[in-house]
Order: C-alpha cells, then sequence, then structure tokens
C-alpha cells in the first residue's frame, strides 16, 4: 500500500491518538446509556425511560446547583484566562527582571497545596470578611475559583508565547504599528489557540473544583460537585447520569455554537 | 471568532446570574444539612404551608459543618449535626434554646429520645432521623451468624478478600473497640493494642476501603461491609440475598438533629420549620426519603410499606442493648485513633 | 523556580528590554497577582502560622505556640509507650506513594498525550478545534460522576467483562477494580486534557519548516522526533507534566474509588488532620511539607530538563 509521505506522520501516534479517544468515550458511552435506564440500578439494564430527566427536572436543587456550576465555571474560568493572558505576556519574552521569580511562585502556587488546605485557608480569611463586611454573595467563589483556575490558563498560554517567534511583531512595528494595535492585530490572533486551551481547562478546573467551593460556599450556594459530594457516602441515583448527560449536551450545543459563529465570521 | 464568542459569554453570564444569586431575599430559611438528606417535597409543603421560601446547602461531615458555622458569616438557620458533636455546638454557643411557645409539637418526640446524653431534655435540639451501623453480608455467599463484628473483623472463608469497610475513622475504631471489649473513646492501652492488631491483621481481607455504592453490593462487586442501615435496605431493595447485621460485640447508634443557629438571620421562621418537621406526616417524609427512622410518635402511619418492620429499621430485642450511642472522644483518644488509623492505612 | 521562564525566550526577544519594559511586565502581572494574593496566596499565611500552634479541642487551634505539629510529621512518639520516638514510618511511606503515583501518571499521560496532541496539531486547520473539543467533552461531566462511569467499565459485571464473557474470551470476570490498573487508568482520565492541552498550544505553532529541514537531511522519523520536534514543543511539555504532576500528589478521590482506597494518598492523610482527627497544626504543617516537596521536585525538574538542551545552544 502506497502511503503520501507526510512530513506531519509519525508512526504508531495516529493509533494511539485513537486508542485515547476511545478509552476517554467508553466510560461516557456507558453513562449516557443509563442515563435512559428504566431500572434504579447502574447495574442492570431494564428498559428505555425518560424517567431520571424528569425527576432532574422536577428536583429544583438539582436544577438550581447545574445552574450555578456552569454560571461560576463561566465566569471564573473568563476572568482567569484574561488575567493569565496579561499575566503571560508580562512575563514571557523578556529578560530578567526583578521579582520574576515570585511572580512564578505566586501564579502557579493555587497548584501546589491540596484543595483541603487552600479551603480551610480560605474559610477563615473570608469568614473574617463575611463578618465585617456583611455582604455573603458569590463574589468569594468566583475569586476562589479564579485564583484556582489561573495557574492552569496561565500555563498554556505562556506555552503558546515561547513557541510564537515574534518576526510578525518586529515587521508591524517597523511598519509604525502601535503596540496595542500590534497586540490586536498580530498577537493576539497568534496566542488565540493558547487563550483557548486556557478557557478550556480553566472551565473544566472549576467545573471540578470541589473542596474548595465546600469551604467557601454560603447559605444557597451549592456547586454541582458540592452536591455530588454529599450523595457520596449515600446513594448516587441516575439522576446523576441524566444531569451529566445534559452537560454533555450543552458542551457539544456550545461547541456547535462557537463553530457556527466562527464559520460566518471567516 | 472571538469577539463573537465573548458577546455569546457575556449574553448568557447575564441570563445566568439572574437566577444565582436570589438567595438572601425576604422571608428565606436557610438549611444546611447532609446531602441527599431532605426530601424536596417537604420543603415545598413548608412553603405551601408559611410562604417562606426554603433554601437547602449540603455538607458532607460533622467537621465541615462545626468549621464552617464557627467561622461566621454563613446565612445559615438551620444545621442538621449528629448526636456526637452535638456538646460541642452547645457548648460553643453556636446554637440557640428552642423557643417552646414556637416549637408546640414538642410532646411528639418519643419519650426515649427526649432525655438523651448528648442533650438532656432536648433543650436546643429535636430529632431529624437516627440510625446504626452495622454489616451488610450477601448471604448468597456466606450463610453463618451475621450479627457479629468478625464479618470485617475476622471474616468467614467465604468472605474473606470480598469485603469493604467505610473510611470513617471513628465508626470502624469505636466498632473494633466494642470487639475487643472495651468502651467507646477508651484510652485504656490495652484495649487498644488489640485493637491495632485486629484491624492491621484484617485488612488482609478486605478488598476495599470505600462507602461502597449500594449497587456495588447489589451487583456483587463487593461481598461483605461495614454499612449503615438506610443504604443497606436500598442494597436489599435490589438484591434481596443480602440481608443487614447488628454486631452483637456492640455497635454504634446515631443521630442527626435538627438545631436553630445562634446566629440565624431568620430565627422565627427556623423555629417554625423545627416545629413543622415534629408533625409525624412530615417526618415520615423525611423517614421515607432517607430510609432511616425518625423518633416522632405516630410517623409510622405514614411510613413506606417497605419501611414498615423493615430488619434493617426494627433492631432485633435481643440485640437493642448492644447499640450505643456513639460519642465525641476526648483530645487524647483521638490522637490515639488517629495514630493507629494512619498506621493501618499506610 | 525562576528558570520556568524559559531560558530560550531571551535569545528569541528583540523587542526593547529596559526598565520601562520591566515596569510593563509588573502593571501586566499585576491584576493576576491581585487576585492570588487576595484569594490563594495571602490567606496561605493562616496555614504557616497555624502549623506552630497548638490543636483545639475539636477541631481549630488554640493560640499557644508548639512545635508538636510539625515534629509529628517526621516523627511518632509509640501509641503504647510514648517515650520511644522514631521516624515516623507511616507518614513517609504515604508520602512516597503519592508521589511516585502522580509520577507513574505523568508519564502515562505523557504516553497518551503527545501523540494525541500530534494528531490534533496535524489534522487541517478547520478541525483541529473539533478535535480538542472532543478532548474536553467528557470533562464537561462531573469527577465523580465521571469516576462512577469508568467504574461501571471495569467492575466485574461491567461492560468490558460482560462483552468479553458474551463473546466467548473468557469465562470468570477479570478483576479489574481495586486494582493498580484501576487507579492508573482513572488517574489518567482525569489528568489528560492537562496533558494534551499545552502540548497542542505548543505545537500548533510549529514550523513544518524544521521538519522539511530535517528529512532533506535524510534523518529518520525518530531522529525529526527527538532532535526537532521533542525540542521544540519542550515549553508545551513542561507546562503539561507540571499541570499533571502537581494536582494528582494531592489526589485521593480516585485512588479510593477505582483502587479501593485500603492504603491513604496524601490528600487523605492532610484531609483526615482537619476533619476527623481534629489536629489542625498537624494537617497544616503536612501540607507545607508537600508544598516544600513539590516545589523542590520542580525546581530538579526544570534545571534537569533544561541542561539537557544547553549543549545544543552552546
Amino acid at each position: 500500500m502506497a502511503r503520501d509521505f507526510s512530513i506531519n506522520r509519525l508512526p504508531g501516534f495516529a493509533s494511539v491518538a485513537i486508542l485515547t479517544f476511545f478509552l476517554l468515550y467508553l466510560p461516557i458511552f456507558t453513562l449516557v446509556v443509563f442515563s435512559f435506564n428504566e431500572a434504579a440500578s447502574m447495574s442492570r439494564w431494564e428498559g428505555f425511560s425518560l424517567k431520571w430527566y424528569e425527576a432532574a427536572f422536577q428536583n429544583r436543587q438539582v436544577r438550581d446547583v447545574s445552574i450555578r456550576s456552569l454560571w461560576l465555571a463561566a465566569t471564573a474560568a473568563s476572568f482567569a484566562t484574561i488575567l493569565a493572558t496579561l499575566a503571560a505576556l508580562g512575563t514571557t519574552r523578556t529578560s530578567k527582571f526583578k521579582g520574576q521569580t515570585m511572580i512564578y511562585a505566586l501564579i502557579n502556587q493555587p497548584l501546589m497545596v491540596p484543595e483541603i488546605v487552600t479551603g480551610v485557608a480560605l474559610l477563615i480569611f473570608f469568614a473574617a470578611i463575611k463578618v465585617q463586611t456583611g455582604y455573603t454573595g458569590m463574589g468569594y467563589l468566583v475569586a476562589a475559583h479564579t485564583a484556582f483556575c489561573i495557574p492552569f490558563a496561565y500555563l498554556p498560554i505562556r506555552a503558546r508565547l515561547e513557541t510564537m517567534d515574534n518576526t510578525l511583531e518586529i515587521a508591524a512595528a517597523d511598519l509604525y504599528a502601535g503596540p496595542i494595535k500590534t497586540f490586536v492585530h498580530i498577537t493576539l490572533p497568534l496566542l488565540l489557540p493558547g487563550i483557548f486551551a486556557g478557557l478550556m481547562l480553566g472551565f473544566v478546573i472549576s467545573l471540578d473544583a470541589v473542596v474548595i467551593t465546600e469551604f467557601v460556599k454560603s447559605a444557597g450556594q451549592d456547586t454541582l460537585p458540592t452536591y455530588m459530594l454529599g450523595q457520596l457516602r449515600r446513594v448516587v441515583t441516575p439522576e446523576m447520569n441524566a444531569i451529566a448527560t445534559l452537560f454533555l449536551l450543552l458542551s457539544v450545543l456550545a461547541v456547535t455554537i462557537f463553530f457556527v459563529l466562527s464559520r460566518k465570521r471567516a | 471568532m472571538t469577539r463573537s464568542a465573548f458577546r455569546l459569554t457575556l449574553m448568557s453570564l447575564a441570563v445566568m446570574s439572574a437566577s444565582i444569586t436570589a438567595a438572601n431575599a425576604q422571608g428565606v430559611l436557610n438549611l444546611y444539612n447532609w446531602g441527599n438528606y431532605t426530601p424536596p417535597e417537604l420543603l415545598e409543603k413548608f412553603t405551601a404551608e408559611t410562604g417562606i421560601r426554603v433554601t437547602l446547602t449540603d455538607f458532607d461531615s460533622n467537621e465541615t459543618a462545626l468549621t464552617r458555622v464557627r467561622q461566621g458569616g454563613h446565612g445559615f438557620d438551620i444545621v442538621v449535626p449528629s448526636n456526637n458533636v452535638i456538646p460541642v455546638w452547645i457548648e460553643e454557643g453556636l446554637i440557640q434554646p428552642l423557643d417552646l411557645s414556637v416549637v408546640t409539637n414538642f410532646d411528639n418526640i418519643a419519650p426515649q429520645w427526649v432525655d438523651v446524653p448528648f442533650d438532656p431534655g432536648r433543650e436546643y435540639t429535636v430529632p431529624w432521623a437516627w440510625g446504626t451501623t452495622g454489616v451488610i453480608v450477601n448471604t448468597s455467599l456466606y450463610d453463618g451468624d451475621i450479627n457479629t463484628s468478625d464479618i470485617f473483623l475476622n471474616p468467614p472463608p467465604a468472605l474473606q478478600g470480598r469485603v469493604n469497610v467505610i473510611p470513617e475513622m471513628s465508626d470502624i475504631i469505636t466498632m473494633a473497640i466494642y470487639a475487643a471489649g472495651g468502651e467507646s473513646c477508651t484510652t485504656d492501652r490495652d484495649v487498644l493494642r488489640t485493637v491495632r492488631d485486629t484491624l492491621v491483621s484484617a485488612k488482609q481481607h478486605w478488598i476495599a476501603m470505600d462507602y461502597g455504592t449500594v449497587d456495588a453490593y447489589a451487583a456483587g462487586d463487593i461481598g461483605a461491609g461495614v454499612y449503615w442501615n438506610g443504604a443497606s435496605m436500598r442494597a436489599r431493595l435490589q438484591n434481596s440475598d443480602l440481608a443487614y447485621g447488628y454486631p452483637q460485640e456492640g455497635f454504634p447508634v446515631w443521630m442527626d438533629n435538627a438545631a436553630v443557629l445562634t446566629d440565624a438571620p431568620n430565627p422565627e421562621a427556623a423555629m417554625k420549620f423545627i416545629n413543622f418537621i415534629l408533625e409525624p406526616e412530615h417526618a415520615a417524609m423525611i423517614s421515607n426519603y432517607a430510609r432511616y427512622s425518625n423518633g416522632i410518635l405516630g410517623s409510622e402511619a405514614y411510613l413506606d410499606p417497605e419501611m414498615k418492620g423493615a430488619p434493617e429499621i426494627d433492631v432485633p430485642d435481643a440485640l437493642v442493648g448492644a447499640g450505643r450511642f456513639s460519642e465525641s472522644c476526648s483530645a487524647e483518644a483521638t490522637n490515639i485513633y488517629t495514630q493507629i488509623w494512619t498506621e493501618l492505612l499506610q | 523556580m525562576d528558570d520556568m521562564a524559559g531560558n530560550k525566550t531571551e535569545q528569541a526577544t528583540e523587542i526593547k528590554e529596559t526598565p520601562k519594559r520591566h515596569l510593563w511586565n509588573w502593571i501586566l502581572c499585576a491584576p493576576a497577582l491581585t487576585v492570588l494574593v487576595f484569594a490563594a496566596s495571602g490567606p496561605l499565611l493562616i496555614v504557616l502560622v497555624y502549623s506552630f500552634l497548638a490543636p483545639g479541642s475539636f477541631g481549630g487551634i488554640t493560640w499557644s505556640f508548639s512545635l508538636e505539629g510539625w515534629f509529628r510529621v517526621f516523627f511518632s512518639r509509640d501509641i503504647f509507650d510514648p517515650e520511644i520516638v522514631s521516624l515516623n514510618t507511616a507518614h513517609l511511606t504515604i508520602f512516597w506513594r503519592s508521589i511516585s503515583l502522580s509520577l507513574q501518571t505523568t508519564i502515562i499521560c505523557a504516553i497518551l498525550g503527545f501523540p494525541t496532541a500530534w494528531f490534533i496539531a496535524t489534522r487541517p486547520q478547520h478541525t483541529r478545534n473539533i478535535w480538542l473539543f472532543l478532548i474536553t467533552i467528557p470533562f464537561w461531566t462531573n469527577l465523580l460522576i465521571r469516576t462512577f462511569a469508568i467504574q461501571e467499565v471495569i467492575r466485574n459485571q461491567g461492560l468490558i467483562n460482560t462483552t468479553l464473557i458474551r463473546f466467548g474470551f473468557i469465562d470468570t470476570p477479570i478483576q479489574m477494580m481495586y486494582t493498580d490498573f484501576a487507579i492508573f487508568l482513572g488517574m489518567a482520565y482525569v489528568f489528560l486534557p492537562l496533558m494534551v492541552l499545552p502540548l497542542y498550544a505548543a505545537m500548533d505553532k510549529l514550523d513544518i519548516r524544521y521538519l522539511e529541514a530535517g528529512y532533506d537531511l535524510y534523518a529518520s522519523r525518530w531522529q525529526v522526533l527527538r532532535h526537532i520536534i521533542l525540542p521544540l514543543v519542550k515549553p508545551g511539555f513542561i507546562a503539561g507534566s507540571i499541570l499533571v504532576f502537581i494536582p494528582s500528589i494531592g489526589a485521593y478521590v480516585t485512588p479510593r474509588l477505582l483502587g479501593g482506597g485500603r492504603s491513604m494518598m496524601l490528600g487523605n492523610l492532610i484531609e483526615l488532620q482537619f476533619g476527623q482527627g481534629r489536629n489542625w497544626p498537624l494537617g497544616s504543617a503536612l501540607a507545607l511539607t508537600m508544598l516544600v516537596l513539590v516545589v523542590g521536585a520542580l525546581v530538579l525538574y526544570i534545571r534537569t530538563v533544561n541542561r539537557e538542551e544547553e549543549p545544543r545552544h552552546g
């Protein structure tokens, strides 16, 4: 069999990639199938039913925590990505400067302590502010999640910046484009894959951040993970499979809309 | 591409934020309870009768709840801690005495649950639900006596390598202490030496130390284990081979209790809710949902048929004496237990 | 740690390097630093203070200076005879278990993630984002639900075993639940996107002319991979390994649900002290020890990776 000599092809890589995708989707597939299961059990199939979706929709708490989780993840990941992009621009492609080490340490710090420790520290600190100011809104959770997401957003963006050469930017500067113009028209578009990767990472990290949320939340601020945590010691119903399936659907929907919009622009 | 994505994000944020931050409005009651423990119908009915909206927030352990409330600024009105930590809540002034002018259903509490050691005379708390920690066994694997802690401390050959033990330090150490003939919270070194040796040698027969889902028992992945009675009942309803045993050496009895927080933003509504759950019909709702008993007189009439007389709910007369209220142990005892536990799980 | 900046960038950069530029660096970093100090690092000082205090009677602390917490990280008094003091082997065992699990997870993620990222980066431009999304879509479901779903696949009556039995490959189910295999599967599953995304971000911009040049010089595919691709995507690789390695040190839900949790992880140990163990100072000291270990490992890792590169550029 004659194959094109593709420069990009590396032997075996495609097979490993396909295997990886297969492994990723096998449990997801099971989860989706069992969300339509008639039985209350996740181990036996007893026929098709939508009753778990109905149950999930009728459960106000499940509805509330799902929406809150999505909102929090979107907000925190957006903030974190913006802040991380700025920080990445400030720390790459520059000579060493005073305090650089400290900046790296600070940015990566949330990664390096277990969530329970950050959780306890934040609980004590935020509770004091809550008592002082009387404000108990979502701001604390947004701040905590944003801080937690920054290193996850920062690293891919910086990795991108480091592999980007700056010929184009220098060319633009030579053509008397101002720094802002250069940034918007040259740097930002080139940086987009990194920003995009950072945003996605931040989003999924925030969706999963359970221990921090558990300690920071005030009354009425449960998210899906803290709600799930409460179930861990008791019973996990297929209702949860239904919710998970809906989240998957939502992610596919978001992706589709994103592509339709970007196609239109292109 | 970015601009449209950005606009989309903004739009969805605006839509969503409307539904996020409505928790602290007037006439809202904030309930802080164990996860998956509060029937939604109960809250809906309370709102329908009183016009007070209820917001439910979950906690996953007594320690988290205590830490959270102790630090202040939480916004909760009612909390539902377990019996062993209630004295701490009272001592630290975190919960307030019941207002008997509102809690008129107080007399519905079954007499044996009024003068309890953790809150003598029930000045602060009312029962939410109670249960036991025992053993669950798949009787198709082993049909011997299951009312013994040997099921996990010295498993019969048929169950070896198939036992799951819940990763709850205090429950497991306490059960091992009972089996060694000691009292809960003991610091007696001889007893504790036996406890450690028993646990270390038993561990080789355990397949897991996990909370173990009902499914894992029902599907036969796990053959036996330490489990709570309510969860055990759910498992049996899926697989009739499963049976719940009450270790005759001694088993922990626990009770979760509702109380109004001292710094509750809405104490009037909170007292109304306390009174509300003392109605037999409402107590039965809690039981039917969580599959645990409630300690309220007259609630039996409203229980689901499969709860009535269920072996997981009715403790056999011969074994009632073996049940003991779990306690909160001294710092010294806890320190030793943590060391044994760390050694066991290293 | 300072080397994380990647010294490569210095040669590449010609944008003016003046004190003014350095001021700009600080201004650009300021918003992120503010949030981090307010909601992550600042509160951590509380943990540092707590590690030098005595435990409270039911969680929390009492305000009296004590080194007991730090002492107990490394040493233990015999339960039955407090006079006997020995090295705390239980803690050391747990530390080592967590570190080795993280290392292995990082390696597995790299083995699966590198080809996957390459596969995505070499798709036609307009489909790359679709593949990228395919990597992240499973992570829109909650960690716990995902882990339960993995259980459904590998349990004795699960998808794999029932399928194999139905087609007659095996007679009795293969025990996969509660094994090390299950732990690695689950850990790789949880952390894979953290490896793939940074790798992809680095590969996407890789200049194809370097590869052409390599092949023009009759380099084999292996040589091109080793000497051209790997060095060029190194920043992505470093970022990916950091993102996988560090959080997996604290991971304990996956080892418990899939591995059975018969052995403690560092995360459990610390959680135990803040929870049922009611010894916050010990928990704080353990957490800070872990922090020091992680930072040490990072510095070592980055030094090693960068040293490897030196001769080629020098």
